[in-house]
């Protein structure tokens, strides 16, 4: 029963997507449409790095090098199964979707390993030791990129084929797996899991006498947040003709950072939001070339300054919307 | 036999000795006193028995088992269950969450269950929300379930402490000033929560307190300790008497010498 209608809600959102699909083609130029694919991969990357940096309070500036995994693994995966499905099932639009959405789920799983090797031993740091350990392990990464000759080097995978990777990446499956994920990710941070997290970041040491897997906990969620940026690295590995190791650099891990900040850290429709913000504001901002990291540092600032919780807070918007009640209603005795 | 017993346990801090040579034992269904002025170790022998510190010297036997050196969380799910003198409740959470924290070994459902909303995590779910409120009820925080933890006043951040505590279903439950900030009022009903934890749940209380009517109240046994060392141990009435505790609170009266500084 349950099942049946879950099937029931998800059959009706796929063929919402494609219906949006189709009139998003014949709507906007293919300019318009890269930007809007662009956005909907940030939002995975903003509610997968917020599972990490707002949830769990562990602060990661390094994702970009799990995205490079997710990217180089679902391109190098797809490229060996299409071969051997094109056999078996011939050419056509399913044998696509099978290749494409198995080498994701490759791709997620290299970026969650990747996340499990730099996680358990970074993790046992806090704050801004954290962070410089995350950033060093993202350049890692990408420099082991750099050097694998069997991945390109620095010029980068674009399979066998000379006209380089398929386009599989559409809106469709790039929607399909916004969808996915962030109601993933919202029943892991609305569930016993997700409240240990938020208990974590809040007080770490009352978390762990209350009997809670700090450790255990921690690098599972990196895990899972890294296996995130993999899918998202995949979509944007099939949206071009192939991947660099460049398209990873550190920059990209600032934007994912700023894309939470924006947002409000901890709050998934933040993550959202803050993902079409920076796709937007990064066109938009492109003549200004590597300019653009100062205008975002005076961004960080400026929120900072005047609204530190960032757009939400910590706030969900959906209950936002259910009980209208003001968050301060009761007059909180402050104490010290 | 005994549910927890200290033998010897020392407590070294570079060149400060906060607990030396400390040994006692609370009896199943005690309540049980730690009392000593400021800085005489007693928050610290709480963190060596719930695993925060591990003590260089000494065993902590709790349930007939050496716990000493184990990690705070499985010295936690063995059955020991904590409040902090200085209040660390999850502030942004709701209270119902706070509790919920601790109820791990309720909630079986992996994460993938989780995030597939399966009928089992659903279970266990509500399973673990009804026993929040029970533990809530208890300590008188049922109506503020919902309320945002950081947001209560100072008493009920204390209870709420003990409730969530509860969550764990401790054998051993050990309050580290759970009356400081109270009134008086707040402290009396404290004094019967605590009764009622031991009378019906069956709890072992080992409680640190400097509010004197409270420990006096509700402690069948008091161990006293100053400068890290065990100087008494007796009933309230035998306590409150005794020339080694007078003097450490209220100072060594030298003979021959007149109040003057």
């Amino acid at each position: 029963m349950r099942a049946a209608v879950r099937l029931a809600i998800a059959a009706a959102a796929l063929l919402a997507i494609y219906g949006l699909q189709l009139g998003v083609e014949a709507g906007f130029t293919e300019y318009v449409q890269r930007i809007i694919l662009l956005a909907g991969i940030n939002v995975i990357l903003a509610v997968g790095l917020n599972l990490i940096n707002g949830t769990t309070g562990q602060f990661s500036i390094g994702h970009a090098g799990f995205m490079a995994v997710g990217a180089y693994g679902t391109a190098f995966v797809g490229v060996q199964l299409a071969g051997p499905v094109h056999a078996a099932l011939g050419s056509g639009a399913f044998s696509d979707a099978l290749i494409f959405n198995l080498a994701l789920l490759a791709g997620a799983l290299f970026a969650g390993i990747f996340g499990l090797i730099v996680g358990m031993p970074s993790l046992r740091l806090r704050g801004d030791y954290l962070a410089v350990v995350t950033l060093g392990f993202g350049e890692i990464i990408r420099i082991l990129f750099n050097n694998a000759t069997f991945l390109g080097s620095a010029t980068g995978y674009s399979g066998d084929d000379p006209s380089g990777l398929p386009a599989y990446t559409n809106f469709f499956w790039v929607f399909a797996w916004v969808a996915a994920i962030v109601i993933l990710i919202h029943n892991l941070t609305f569930s016993q899991t997700g409240r240990s997290l938020t208990a974590i970041r809040e007080d770490e040491i009352a978390a762990e006498a209350m009997a809670t897997p700090t450790t255990r906990l921690k690098v599972t969620a990196f895990a899972i947040s890294a296996a995130t940026a993999g899918i998202a690295g995949g979509l944007f590995a099939h949206m071009q003709a192939g991947v660099r190791p460049e398209d990873f650099r550190f920059e990209r891990s600032i934007d994912m950072v700023v894309m939470i900040i924006v947002g409000g850290l901890g709050s998934i429709s933040g993550a959202i939001l803050g993902g079409i913000f920076v796709a937007v504001s990064l066109e938009l901002m492109r003549d200004l070339q590597q300019y653009r990291l100062v205008l975002y540092a005076l961004l960080l600032i400026v929120i900072m300054i005047v609204r530190p919780q960032g757009l939400l807070g910590a706030r969900e918007l959906h209950h936002l919307l259910r009980r209208k009640k003001p968050a301060k209603a009761t007059a909180p005795s402050e104490s010290a | 036999m005994s549910l927890l017993e200290l033998r010897t346990v020392d407590k070294i801090f570079g060149g400060l000795h906060a607990v030396r040579g400390v040994s006692f034992q609370v009896e199943k269904g005690a309540i049980f006193g730690l009392i000593g002025p400021n800085g005489a170790g007693k928050t610290t022998l709480f963190n060596v028995i719930t695993g925060v510190y591990t003590p260089e010297h000494g065993q902590i036997l709790f349930d007939g088992q050496n716990i000493a050196g184990l990690k705070p969380a499985l010295i936690a799910e063995r059955g020991v269950a904590r409040t902090f003198q200085n209040i660390r409740i999850f502030r942004t959470m709701t209270v119902a969450e706070n509790v919920m924290v601790a109820g791990h070994h309720l909630h079986k459902a992996s994460i993938a269950s989780a995030m597939l909303r399966t009928r089992a995590y659903d279970r266990d779910e509500q399973a673990l929300a009804k026993r929040a409120r029970e533990l809530l009820e208890v300590l008188g925080l049922a109506e503020l379930a919902d309320e945002v933890a950081g947001s209560l006043p100072y008493g009920s951040q204390r209870r709420l402490e003990i409730a969530r505590g509860l969550m764990l279903s401790p054998q051993l439950l050990l309050l580290d000033e759970p009356a400081a900030g109270m009134n008086s009022q707040e402290a009396r009903t404290l004094n019967e929560q605590i009764r009622f934890l031991r009378d019906q749940l069956g709890l072992t209380v080992i409680l640190v307190e400097h509010n004197m009517a409270v420990v006096m109240n509700v402690c069948e046994t008091i161990h006293v300790v100053d400068h890290g060392e065990t100087i008494a141990q007796g009933t309230p009435a035998e306590i409150k008497v005794h020339p080694k505790v007078l003097a450490a609170y209220l100072g060594e009266e030298e003979p021959g010498t007149e109040a003057s500084p």
